[in-house]
Parts: structure tokens; C-alpha cells; sequence
């Protein structure tokens, strides 16, 4: 990364974080923005949101691995979301997971070496009627079968595993 | 500026809860906008998206009135039907009114289907009948009329008295009465207090908050108002899941607009009330729902809980006398105060008064939000209400209580719900999730998968929960996986009361009860999965092993078509054979086989 264009990050950093007062009580805040904006939270973002409440940056550290919501790496541009709720678990979900590795070599939390594709388990997204529920970047895949899985993949741009075809 | 109905207008409700909207419900409420406004139909119209309906299953949803029309999996391409025909001519459209599967007719009105027929609505009273982003809709179905009453008629404590005489309990899964807990908070020696409103729902298959959130925001905060005054709080919370985003945004335009109308800020309606309500987004910790973790993380903490030797009412946020309750308590509130305590409490059970919503998910037709009375027994949910078991296949249990509950049996299926029973048989009332399972769901896996769930959300400050929950995970591991021994079985068994004993909050003390209750129940899959090294469910991979039954098998190449490694071969017409070495046990050819003809070795 250029100095150049770190310099534009911090910039952009503050104007997300210059929302908030410096206090305690606004650190989840702040790191929802940014998780929300850069999909990841940039290391030089937490030492802002650090100097910015006055708390040490083991203290944002700890709750940026704490909280579910938020991730230490970047996603890749396909994020797949698997939703692990126990309607779409007791659908096949883990079937999903487990087509997702095959095709595409990454478990939950990985991305590709490429950086195209992530896949994350999530919690139960509420839409239990349409399990199992796959989310790709912000669209909703309801009822996803193990075929159309690969269908889905495709549609991204993704190889498939020809061994297993 | 209240819409009034008269017969030559309609108003057309579409929802636009989560379900629908994945089904694509903003295009047709998008296409019925403009199409209205680009012809020239004779009646006046109304196009209002609505919160869930509950009935997911059947989504999108369109309603019609005043004419009491429900169509049913409406699509884009619908619109201009329903505007020429419908709304032009009156003329209902057959085909999209729901068909009853058993008398195979078509039903024009929701309310004469069995999905709505036995349900009796409080909490979602105003779901699906009004604009969530409009407070003039709350307000035209008696919305802030309570809060008025409050403050013109009662006193503080007259109202808490109110809250207790009615019996409510709270819905997030405690069970705790909410009015002994308004009366010891307003007892409580200091100032400033707080009330916070609980949406961090995190049990996996409910939903029923997130629906009250998105679809009533208004119900939630009159009901902290209320609160307010009987505690005297200033200030108040909404503590909200950041996954639910329709819910913030929801939630957030519901403030302004109560700000706006003189119900939060100073001087409440010109009394002497002043409380304003600000939302905090959780940050996905399931641990958080807990009262003691989820003060903390407003308080720019991790969510970690601490032991209640003395509880929030006396010392919670910023170590001030606090109020939480969950979202479905505080939507009973209004209700309770304009129709009256006796009247609340005339219906449920003997110590479990009102209705209770639950998300009914899971291997059952009508899948969606339903809410009963208590004492409303499992059966007549799943089955009168739900529909039964799709694909004609096997009850086997419903889990209740998500990661704290437990896994109840057919035999128990005439139990009437609330909170007493349930806990009588080893499950919990928690926030109202009803799993249903039938006989392609394994009992040992299911109780792994909540382990696992909780084995990533224990907050880990006390080693009952964090390293119980770990050494029950392995266990389980090793059963699904075949390496699973007898002995296995008393020590989940003696490691689970440890944590029921000794852990320090809810979660860890109550995260065995996925295991003890499926141990309980249907210990043979247990001795199956070690024993004889065989998943009867099919699930668990290493345990499983599919084959077609030769009399069985009609030749009708679904299971063919819908296998995804190609693993299924024969020809038309003739018994087809799974060749093992390419099966992958996914189960596909056996959630399509129509004639129950692949089975479970």
C-alpha cells in the first residue's frame, strides 16, 4: 500500500469516527462503522477509535474479538454468509459448508488466496422459513440445495472442483 | 392525518417483513406504486408495506381491504393482474388465494385459514395492519392511548400494580414477573434509572423480536414510557442486533417520530414525565441477551455477565437502578393498560397469563410466527396451526427454548405450553422458538450443533460454562464421528449437572439441557451412534450409508436428478443404485424421493 493512500484512509477513518464523543460507550459504535464501511477493521482504525476514548488498544482489541460482528481480515468480494440457525441447520446447511470447501478450498472464516471469495457462518438471520439461507454479499439465496450451491458459485465467477463432476 | 376507508377506496397491504422481502416484496410494492400511478383505476388507493405477517411460508403476502382479500406467493409479474381484475372490476383472483390442503378449496380472507384461526394476537396485534414508519397508523389502532391514560389517570404505583395484577411474565426467557420486577426497581434507594429495552435476540429459529421491532417499533417504546413513569427513569435504551438492520432503521424513525409528537423528550403530553430512548447496536454476541453481559456492553464493555448478589433493578447500568425487559414483554404493556389486567389475565394458565409468540420453523408446513394463548398445547401448534410434518414423513421432537432448551418427544405432544411446563420437562419457554424435527433429524447431532453454537458465545469468564461446554463438544464430537464410547454417557451426564450447578449465569447453567434432554428422550440414538456405529437419522456422515429399496424404487430418476455428485444411476424405470464410493451423504435423494424408497442403512 502507498503512503498515499494511507494518508486518504486516515482521513476517511476520522470523518467515520469524529461522529462519536470520546467515550467508552461509543467503541462498538465506532467499530460497527467501520466494519460496515471497509467489510474489516483496518488496524489503524482501531488505534484511532484507542487514542480517540483514551483506553489502552488491548481494550478495543479484545472487544473487536469479542464481538461476533467484526473481523480482523478483509473479506474476499464474494462474501458468502451460511446461515447456521437451526431451521437451516436441520435443512442442510452444513451440506452447504462442506460443498463450499470442496469448490472452493476455504471453511468459515477463511478467504481465498485470490481474495474473490470468503465464507462466514452467521447466526439465524430470522428468515427461517426460507432455510436453508444463503447470503451472498447483500443477496438473499432462500432454500438452497446442494446442487444449488454449484449454481450459485458459478453465477460468482467460481471454479468448480471438475474431480467431483 | 388518519387514512380513513371508505368503499370506494382500498387499501393494499403488502408485507415486506424478512421473509417476503427475500421473496421479492419491495418489486411488487415498487410495480403496484407506479402501475397505480400510471392508470387511471376509478377507486382511491392505499399502498402500504407492512411488518411480517408471520406467515413466511406463503410470502410475499398482499392483502386487500376492506374487502378481506389474502393473496398468496404473489410475484412482480402479478401486479397488473391484480390492479385490472381486483381492484378495477372487483373480480378476486382464484389462483392466488391460498388453497387448504384439506378440503382443497380456495380461502379468500387470512382469517378464515387454520394458520390464523387458532392464533390470538397481543404482542403482533398491529403487524401486518399498519405502516411500521408511519405513527399516525399506531396512533388510528389505539397506539400512545395507553401512555395518555398513564399520565392522566394513574399513579406510578397504580400502574406497577396493574403489571403484577396481570401476571405478565417475561418473554426472553427467564419467565420472571415483570411487575415484582417494576416494583423493586421503583424501591430502590438512587437516581438517575434506567430502562432498557432487550433486542439482542440471539437464539437460533427465533424471530419473533425482530418481526415486533420491525414491523410495531411504536408498541416497544410506548411500553418503556410507561415504565418509565411507574419507575421514574430518565433515560432508556434499545439494545438491538446490528444484523437486524430493518429493525434499527425502523426503530430509529419511530424515536424521531415519538420526539416529534410530544411522547419522548421533556414534559411528556405536558406532564411532568421527561425520558428520551436512544439505540445501541449490538455487536453479535449471543451472551449479550443476558441482562448482566448485555449492560456491560453498553457500557463499551465486553459482554461479559457477573454473578446477581444484587440484581440491575437495585444496581445495573452505570450501577443505577435499571428496568430490562425483552421486546415482546414490553409490546404486552399498552395492552395490559387500556384493556386491563383482569382482562389479560383471564386468558392462559394458572401461572402463566396472556399469549406467547413463537417462530414455528423447521420440518413443519406453515412455517412462520404464531401467537397463542398459554396452555395452547404442542399439538394444536404444530399441527392444527403448522399443518403437520411436510412430505407425509415422521414427528420425531420439537426443540423449545433454543441453546438453553430442550428436545421434547411425540409422546408429549399433548403438553400444554407455558412456562411451568416446559421447565417440568427438562426444556424452557425461552424466547419462543419451536423447532420442529422429524425422523431425518439426528438427536445426537442436534444436540451437538447447540454445544458448538454455545461453545463459540460463552463469554469465558467462568470455567463450569467455558470448559464444560468444550469437553461436552468433544464428546459429542466423537459420537457423531463413530468413536464415541459407553462411558461417554455418564460423563455428559455428570459434567452437565456440574454446569447446571455451578456456572455463573443462565448460559453456562442452563447450556446442558440440548444434552440432557435428547439423553433423556431418545438415549437408543445414542447407543445406535456408539453401539452399533449407525446414525439412524442419516445425518451423521461417518455413521451414514444410503441405499434405494428394490420393491420401493419406481425408477422415477428424481433422486438422479437432484443428486449433486452424480453418485445416483439406473435406467427409466428401473431400481436405481447409489454407488457409495461417490456419495457424499448429503441426503438430497431422500428429501425428493416421493415414494419413501431411499433408506437409511
Amino acid at each position: 500500500m502507498s503512503a498515499n493512500a494511507k494518508q486518504v484512509e486516515a482521513k476517511e477513518l476520522a470523518k467515520i469516527l469524529n461522529k462519536y464523543p470520546g467515550e467508552k460507550r461509543y467503541i462498538l459504535a465506532m467499530m460497527q462503522d467501520l466494519q460496515g464501511k471497509y467489510n474489516y477493521l483496518p488496524r489503524n482504525g482501531l488505534e484511532m477509535i484507542a487514542s480517540q476514548v483514551d483506553v489502552p488498544l488491548s481494550r478495543v482489541y479484545s472487544m473487536a474479538t469479542f464481538y461476533k460482528a467484526f473481523s480482523l481480515v478483509p473479506k474476499g468480494r464474494i462474501n458468502f454468509k451460511v446461515c447456521d440457525g437451526t431451521a437451516c441447520h436441520i435443512k442442510g446447511s452444513n451440506v452447504l459448508i462442506d460443498q463450499i470447501y470442496q469448490h472452493l478450498g476455504i471453511k468459515p472464516g477463511e478467504t481465498t488466496p485470490d481474495g474473490e471469495f470468503s465464507v462466514e457462518t452467521v447466526n439465524c438471520l430470522g428468515a427461517c422459513a426460507l432455510a436453508p439461507v444463503l447470503i451472498a454479499n447483500e443477496r438473499v439465496h432462500p432454500k438452497v440445495t446442494s446442487a444449488g450451491i454449484i449454481e450459485i458459485i458459478k453465477g460468482y465467477g467460481g471454479q468448480i472442483n471438475a474431480t467431483d463432476n | 392525518m388518519q387514512q380513513t376507508i371508505d368503499l370506494d377506496s382500498r387499501m393494499i397491504l403488502v408485507c415486506c417483513g424478512t421473509g417476503c422481502l427475500a421473496n421479492g416484496s419491495m418489486e411488487i410494492y415498487n410495480a403496484l406504486q407506479q402501475k397505480l400511478a400510471a392508470t387511471n383505476v376509478q377507486v382511491k388507493t392505499y399502498t402500504k408495506p407492512t411488518g411480517c405477517n408471520g406467515w413466511c411460508e406463503k410470502g410475499p403476502l398482499v392483502k386487500i381491504m376492506p374487502d378481506d382479500i389474502t393473496y398468496v406467493q404473489v410475484t412482480e409479474a402479478d401486479v397488473t393482474e391484480i390492479i385490472e381484475k381486483t381492484l378495477r372490476t372487483g373480480e378476486i383472483i382464484s389462483r392466488l388465494l391460498y388453497r387448504d390442503p384439506k378440503t382443497k378449496k380456495r380461502v379468500r380472507s387470512h382469517h378464515e385459514i387454520d394458520f390464523y384461526k387458532k392464533q390470538h394476537k397481543i404482542a403482533l396485534r398491529n403487524i401486518g395492519e399498519i405502516d411500521p414508519a408511519s405513527i399516525e397508523d399506531y396512533v388510528s389502532r389505539d397506539g400512545y392511548r395507553a401512555i395518555a391514560k398513564v399520565l392522566r389517570e394513574m399513579t406510578p404505583s397504580q400502574v406497577i400494580a396493574e403489571v403484577v395484577k396481570s401476571g405478565l411474565r417475561g418473554r426472553g426467557g427467564g419467565g420472571f414477573p415483570t411487575g415484582l420486577k417494576w416494583r423493586a426497581c421503583a424501591s430502590a434507594a438512587s437516581f438517575p434509572r434506567y430502562v432498557i429495552c432487550n433486542g439482542d435476540e440471539g437464539d437460533p429459529g427465533a424471530f419473533m423480536d425482530r418481526s415486533i421491532m420491525e414491523g410495531d417499533p411504536h408498541t416497544v417504546i410506548e411500553g418503556m414510557i410507561i415504565c418509565a413513569y411507574a419507575i421514574g427513569a430518565s433515560a432508556g435504551y434499545i439494545y438491538v442486533r446490528d444484523e437486524y438492520s430493518l429493525a434499527v432503521k425502523n426503530l430509529g424513525i419511530a424515536i424521531n417520530n415519538a420526539r416529534s409528537w410530544g411522547y419522548l423528550g421533556q414534559n411528556i403530553q405536558g406532564s411532568t414525565l421527561s425520558f428520551d430512548i436512544e439505540i445501541v447496536r449490538g455487536g453479535g454476541a449471543f451472551v449479550c441477551g443476558e441482562e448482566t453481559a448485555l449492560i456491560a456492553s453498553i457500557e463499551g464493555n465486553v459482554g461479559e455477565t457477573r454473578d446477581k448478589y444484587v440484581f440491575p433493578t437495585e444496581k445495573g447500568l452505570w450501577g443505577q437502578p435499571t428496568i430490562i425487559n425483552n421486546v415482546e414483554t414490553w409490546a404486552n404493556i399498552p395492552v395490559i393498560i387500556n384493556e386491563g389486567a383482569q382482562e389479560f389475565a383471564s386468558m392462559g394458565t394458572e401461572g402463566s397469563k396472556g399469549t406467547k409468540v413463537f417462530s414455528l420453523v423447521g420440518k413443519v408446513i406453515n412455517t412462520g410466527l404464531v401467537e397463542v394463548p398459554m396452555g395452547t398445547t404442542l399439538r394444536e401448534i404444530i399441527y392444527d396451526i403448522g399443518g403437520g410434518i411436510p412430505g407425509g414423513r415422521d414427528f420425531k421432537a420439537v426443540q423449545t427454548g433454543g441453546p438453553s432448551g430442550g428436545c421434547i418427544p411425540e409422546n408429549m405432544l399433548d403438553l400444554e405450553v407455558d412456562f411451568n411446563s416446559l421447565t417440568r420437562a427438562g426444556s424452557m419457554m425461552g424466547s419462543g422458538g419451536l423447532i420442529v424435527m422429524d425422523d431425518r433429524t439426528c438427536m445426537v447431532e442436534i444436540a451437538r450443533y447447540y454445544v458448538n453454537f454455545l461453545a463459540g458465545e460463552s463469554c469465558g469468564k467462568c470455567a463450569p460454562c467455558r470448559e464444560g461446554i468444550r469437553a461436552l463438544l468433544e464428546i459429542l464430537n466423537g459420537i457423531c464421528k463413530g468413536t464415541g464410547r459407553e462411558e461417554d454417557l455418564i460423563l455428559l451426564q455428570e459434567i452437565g449437572e456440574t454446569m447446571q450447578t455451578a456456572s455463573l449465569c443462565a448460559l453456562g447453567r442452563t447450556a446442558p439441557n440440548p444434552v440432557l434432554s435428547t439423553m433423556r428422550y431418545f438415549k437408543d440414538e445414542y447407543i445406535a451412534h456408539i453401539k452399533d456405529a449407525r446414525c439412524p437419522a442419516g445425518v451423521c456422515r461417518d455413521l451414514t450409508e444410503f441405499y434405494i429399496s428394490e420393491e420401493l424404487c419406481t425408477g422415477c430418476g428424481l433422486c438422479i436428478k437432484n443428486c449433486p455428485v452424480d453418485a445416483v444411476s439406473g435406467e427409466k424405470k428401473a431400481v436405481h443404485v447409489i454407488n457409495q464410493e461417490k456419495c457424499i451423504r448429503c441426503g438430497e435423494c431422500i428429501n425428493h424421493c416421493k415414494f419413501n424408497a431411499v433408506k437409511v442403512r
